[in-house]
């Protein structure tokens, strides 16, 4: 079951920079792992995330097997005005997980 | 008895046998270590696949990683870009890579002028000491760098599963 974190600042002043954090569960198995009887671990990584905030893209990311297990993400955005921020995690065997964030600019 | 090893009586061929062997043996670790690891031979290929025949200036960005690092599963890592983000002169993407991980690639940023800053954070896996590298691409079509060395005690990555 995925689970997503997401901070975002509830209130913003019209203009200003906001940092946005968003947090991941995913083993991001990277796929160069052996078990004990040396078979490989097969693949199993976020590889795309991105933000669009109403309805248009302000952040896209493509991640590797280097992206830390449950990949975290922090970047910053303009407080223009008020809506809504949309997460998507996008994967390997079919992952695909979304958040969303309410934000007030006054 | 006169023993194969005393000095006087090793033939030509035994020791190029003996040498052969020790050669063999000594390169094998040693090829199938490199097969699980990015050369820094990748590592250019990688960025020349980013830049094409454009000129890698250095300067502008910023890359904050921890210098030595313990546990090389989880690194935190900031990238900036010194530059504004307006609609006609912003930083369109940062590119991040590394030297010896099994890929050169760790994470692609893609940015809009709307970011108001070009800084990201995450976190990633470092499978070895080595060097960093975040390479930014502005509107103007010109590409920015920095690389960082990192000291890594614990690797990631290539561990064996309990």
């Amino acid at each position: 079951m995925p689970a997503a974190l997401v901070n975002v600042p509830a209130k913003a002043k019209r203009g200003a920079v906001i940092e946005i954090k968003t947090l991941m569960s995913h083993v991001m198995e990277p796929g160069y792992r052996h078990t004990a009887a040396g078979e490989v671990v097969p693949r199993d990584i976020i590889t795309s995330f991105t933000c669009r905030f109403n309805g248009a893209e302000i952040f896209r990311a493509d991640l590797f097997p280097a992206i830390a297990a449950n990949p975290f993400l922090s970047f910053f955005t303009t407080a223009s005005e008020s809506g809504r921020f949309e997460f998507e995690w996008i994967g390997d065997n079919g992952f695909v997980a979304t958040a969303s964030a309410a934000i007030i600019v006054e | 008895m006169e023993s194969m090893f005393d000095p006087s009586h090793i033939s030509r061929r035994l020791l190029l046998q003996l040498a052969g062997t020790l050669a063999a043996a000594s390169a094998l670790p040693l090829v199938t270590v490199r097969t699980a690891r990015a050369t820094p031979a990748m590592l250019a290929s990688a960025i020349r696949n980013l830049v094409g025949e454009a000129h890698v200036q250095v300067g502008k960005v910023r890359l904050d990683i921890p210098p030595l690092v313990e546990n090389g599963n989880t690194v935190p890592m900031t990238v900036s870009v010194d530059h504004p983000m307006t609609a006609d002169n912003c930083v369109k993407s940062i590119h991040i890579f590394n030297e010896k991980n099994p890929q050169p690639n760790i994470a692609n940023f893609y940015l809009t002028p709307s970011a108001g800053r070009a800084q990201v954070t995450t976190r990633i896996r470092l499978a070895d000491t080595q060097k960093v590298v975040a390479i930014a691409k502005l509107s103007d079509g010109s590409f920015w760098s920095v690389s960082v060395d990192v000291i890594v005690t614990l690797a990631a990555c290539t561990e064996e599963l309990p």
